[in-house]
């Protein structure tokens, strides 16, 4: 059952992830995103993961891709040329990317990490609700919290900075 | 399933997302190939939180997700003020860091 | 005071005279300058006689000096001391030489009176005898290597003094070039002394040498052609006689006292100095007298139909070095000294009174175009003839003992060295032939129209100034010979010097005269002691039949000059049509300058051209262009990354990062 619904899971998440690259027009590229995005919470399920399964609906597919779409309709989804300007950029970048793939898997799996092999230990109930991340948060990563809090105002400020109206602009 | 699928899985997926970073010339796409790499990270960290059994990957996943999300943020910034300057919005012709 | 101080005062007061010449030649007005250079001079022969007195007040033995300021060089089994060696034949050298360059200063002080450059040519001049003395009085033999290069700078710096002329400067460099090829031969010389006897101090070498060589052992065979090549280059020999009719571009003062009395006979002093060594290789000592030989009948044969009056004179110079080196070659070392000493007076008596003939031609220095001077020109016509008669070797003259006491001790030698008696006679018919050829082709006659005018106006004729060598005009600002020209009968000091040597020409051989008296012989015997040579001596006999052989054929050559140019005067053109590839042949002077055009030069030239073309163009320039064009290329290719695309830079980044990972990847297994 596990086995089928990552199988599953997995081809959304490839399958998403291929329209991205691969579709003309970006809406269609955001949509195809958000596949991959659903795809990935259910893959964080199956990790015993809930609450960031939740996180990355809410958040990312619901947030994020929702900017996205908004700013993919106020710019317009005019496709982009089909022909290559930069020579061999095609086939340097998959034999680049293949190798790296490679290379990562390659040393994930030839390392000593004997408990790749295996399931995971046993976990009790509450791993990765909610309960148990938010005290995780508080506590011992308060620090970095706070910080992707801070992140998160200052990245809003330089977002209205950038798209806002120039001064001289009138309207 | 062995946690080394979720693992190759996510290798996978950044590999894809490079490719669509090297390939594409639109910004909007590079940026949501940037989200698949991002993405895929997510998912490595969390296949070794369970790995290990503890949830410290799942709160760096978390904060990896807020980064994203800043990251995207400004991203977009960006992409509506060159195409408020009337900017074509080709990475292939925004040159000015040509040395 | 000792006789090594009034070396050194010698040495001293030329240098000073130079520094202060030199230095102050805007301040100090000519005549000041030229009284300076003479007086400094003078001053040096004053303690050159000083050194005389000393030496004369001690025992035969014991006269022999050295004195050094400081260790120039002391490391590593090398003691190179500053040091000076007076002894008799240093003292006679530099009795002569002082004594010889005040005459000459004081003939230079009226001579050079217009010519613009007249304090560069008194501290030259005066630089020059400093290094004579300095070659002479060295006590060892880098210190007279020194001397050696020096004065060949001061010949260069002298000849070429009239620098705006182009024939100066590259007959300057010429003597230059070639006197630096002795100077080789002396430094090797030099070197293979000190590695074989471990020194360079003179008293050293020849105590040590008999010791060290076995008789006509290759080293010390070797050792003295190595100083031959360079007594040659200096003193003119063949085969590096080529310089020396050149350097006559020089002002006649310069001819007078470098090229006739001084410079040239350096050879002759180093083979004398030398003669312990030389004594130990009799085949270099054989084959430098044939050389001396060889060069005598050489020159005597191309002076008879050199029509510029100095060169002729030039060759007559080379001639007699010719028999000076043959003298003290064979061993006949206070001959050869005393006939350098008599060639010293009447040689430059003869430059001196060229000279004169030269300025009253405004500076024309052709013989066919000259005539009748004789009435023009009083003075310096007997004081010429006074000369000639010297080295035509007249009976009484100083020329005639010098020379045939060489020829005689040539006889009494025996065997082989009979030849060098008998050729000697036949040089000296030369000699007598050419040296009356010029006195009546220059005297006697009616008198060309600048003889005519100087005769008409008391005025010396002027003409627009040329090149005599090549007839381009000149003008007479710095670097050409002056505005104004002067002639003996009009500036006293010309005609003081000029006196005194032509009194000296023809009285001074009375001072060894066979049988009478041996002044110079008995000053120098202590010097050459130690040569078993030096014991030969040619009897009261021989040496007096030498004496009336060698007045025959002098009186002979006197008459055959006066029968070709005053009793028939054409039959000279008569012989020149006649006889025309010998006379081309020697006025060509025997084909030497092309000889070594095609030797020498040529090849020299062909290898520089190599290098410049193909080392140089390829291998330097291919090597450092090489370096720019590479380091250029790869920059180009790393400009090219620079290329502003977005896309290319992450595919580097990415592609970076995965050869990294491999890397790691392969080292961790």
């Amino acid at each position: 059952m596990e086995a089928v619904l990552f199988f599953l899971a997995a081809i959304g998440a490839l399958g998403g992830a291929m329209g991205v690259v691969a579709m003309r027009n970006p809406f269609y590229s955001v949509l195809a995103l958000i596949v991959h995005l659903f795809s990935l919470a259910v893959l964080f399920l199956l990790l015993t993961s809930a609450f960031i399964a939740a996180a990355q609906v809410v958040v990312y597919a619901g947030a994020v891709m929702v900017l996205y779409v908004f700013v993919v309709a106020y710019v317009g989804g005019g496709g982009e040329p089909v022909g290559e300007t930069l020579p061999n950029q095609r086939f340097l970048a998959i034999l680049v990317a293949s190798i790296l793939f490679i290379e990562l898997s390659a040393a994930i799996l030839s390392s000593a990490l004997l408990a790749l092999g295996t399931h995971g230990p046993d976990v009790p109930a509450g791993f990765g609700d909610p309960a148990a991340i938010g005290r995780l948060l508080l506590e011992k990563f308060l620090v970095p919290f706070e910080a992707s809090s801070l992140l998160l105002l200052i990245a809003a400020v330089g977002a209205i900075v950038l798209a806002g109206r120039k001064r001289q602009e009138t309207a | 399933m062995n946690i080394e699928w979720y693992i190759v899985l996510s290798s996978l997926l950044f590999a894809t997302g490079a490719v669509g970073i090297l390939v594409r010339r639109s910004p909007m796409v590079i940026l949501l190939c940037l989200e698949l790499m991002l993405n895929a990270g997510n998912l490595a960290l969390v296949a070794f939180s369970r790995m290990v059994g503890n949830q410290q990957g799942q709160v760096f996943a978390l904060v990896v997700m807020v980064v994203a999300a800043c990251e995207v943020v400004v991203g977009l910034g960006l992409i509506v003020a060159i195409f408020r300057r009337k900017l074509p919005l080709d990475v292939d012709r925004l040159r000015g860091l040509r040395g | 005071m000792s006789a090594t101080s009034w070396g050194w005062l010698v040495l001293l007061f030329p240098l000073l005279g130079s520094i202060f010449i030199g230095l102050g030649f805007r301040v100090l007005p000519a005549k000041v300058a030229g009284v300076i250079g003479t007086v400094a001079i003078g001053l040096a022969f004053a303690c050159g006689i000083g050194a005389l007195v000393c030496l004369l007040g001690e025992s035969p033995d014991a006269r022999h000096h050295a004195s050094s300021l400081w260790d120039y060089a002391s490391a590593a089994g090398l003691h190179i001391k500053l040091g000076i060696f007076v002894d008799p034949l240093s003292t006679f050298m530099v009795l002569v030489v002082t004594g010889v360059s005040t005459l000459i200063h004081l003939y230079s002080y009226g001579y050079m009176q217009s010519d613009q450059g007249y304090h560069r040519f008194f501290s030259y001049l005066n630089f020059f005898v400093f290094s004579m003395l300095l070659l002479v009085l060295a006590g060892n033999f880098v210190l007279l290597i020194v001397g050696w290069a020096f004065v060949g700078f001061a010949s260069y710096a002298l000849i070429s003094f009239w620098y705006r002329r182009t024939t100066a400067t590259r007959a300057g460099m010429k003597a230059f070039v070639i006197n630096v090829v002795g100077d080789i031969g002396l430094t090797l010389a030099a070197f293979m002394i000190f590695r074989e006897l471990g020194t360079f101090e003179y008293s050293e070498v020849f105590a040590k040498a008999p010791h060290v060589f076995h008789t006509n052992e290759w080293s010390v065979t070797a050792i003295c052609l190595l100083l031959l090549v360079g007594a040659f280059a200096k003193s003119a020999q063949l085969p590096f006689h080529t310089w020396l009719p050149d350097a006559m571009e020089g002002p006649t003062p310069v001819s007078s006292l470098i090229h006739a009395a001084t410079m040239v006979t350096a050879g002759v002093y180093l083979i004398a100095r030398t003669h312990a060594l030389f004594v130990l290789a009799p085949t270099a000592a054989d084959i430098s007298a044939f050389v001396g030989l060889a060069t005598l009948l050489l020159a005597g044969t191309i002076a008879l139909v050199m029509t510029d009056l100095k060169r002729a004179i030039a060759y007559s110079t080379m001639s007699q070095i010719g028999y000076m080196i043959m003298g003290v070659s064979i061993g006949a070392y206070s001959a050869g000294m005393f006939h350098l000493m008599t060639h010293a007076f009447f040689k430059a008596l003869l430059f001196m009174g060229a000279g004169s003939f030269i300025s009253a031609m405004a500076n024309k220095q052709n013989i066919d175009e000259m005539s009748g001077f004789g009435k023009a020109m009083r003075f310096t016509s007997i004081t010429f003839i006074c000369g000639g008669l010297a080295l035509a070797a007249f009976p009484g003259t100083s020329g005639f003992f010098s020379k045939d006491e060489i020829l005689a001790y040539a006889h009494a030698r025996g065997g082989m060295y009979d030849i060098f008696q008998i050729l000697g006679y036949f040089g000296a018919l030369l000699t007598a032939i050419y040296t009356f050829r010029l006195i009546f082709r220059v005297l006697p006659g009616r008198p060309c129209k600048e003889a005519q005018e100087l005769i008409d106006t008391g005025h010396l004729a002027h003409e627009t100034p040329r090149n005599p060598a090549t007839g381009e005009e000149e003008d007479t600002d710095v670097g050409f010979p002056g505005a104004e020209h002067h002639i003996a009968e009009q500036s006293p000091p010309m005609k003081i010097a000029m006196g005194v040597l032509a009194f000296l020409a023809l009285f001074a051989g009375l001072i060894q005269v066979p049988g009478l008296d041996d002044v110079v012989t008995k000053f120098l015997d202590p010097v050459f002691a130690d040569s078993p040579l030096a014991a030969i001596h040619p009897s009261n006999a021989a040496a007096w039949t030498g004496l009336a052989i060698g007045a025959a054929i002098s009186i002979a050559g006197i008459g055959i000059a006066y029968w070709l140019y005053i009793v028939k005067p054409e039959m000279p053109g008569l012989l020149e049509r006649r006889l025309r590839p010998v006379h081309t042949f020697l006025a060509n002077k025997w084909y030497f300058d092309e000889l070594i055009d095609v030797l020498v030069v040529r090849p020299a030239l062909a290898v520089g051209r190599f290098a410049n073309d193909v080392f140089e163009r390829f291998v330097v320039d291919g090597l450092v262009s090489g370096t720019g064009e590479t380091v250029r290329g790869a920059g180009g290719v790393v400009r090219a990354v620079q290329n502003g695309l977005v896309r290319s830079y992450a595919l580097l980044l990415i592609a970076g990062f995965a050869g990294l990972a491999l890397y790691f990847l392969i080292v961790q297994s």
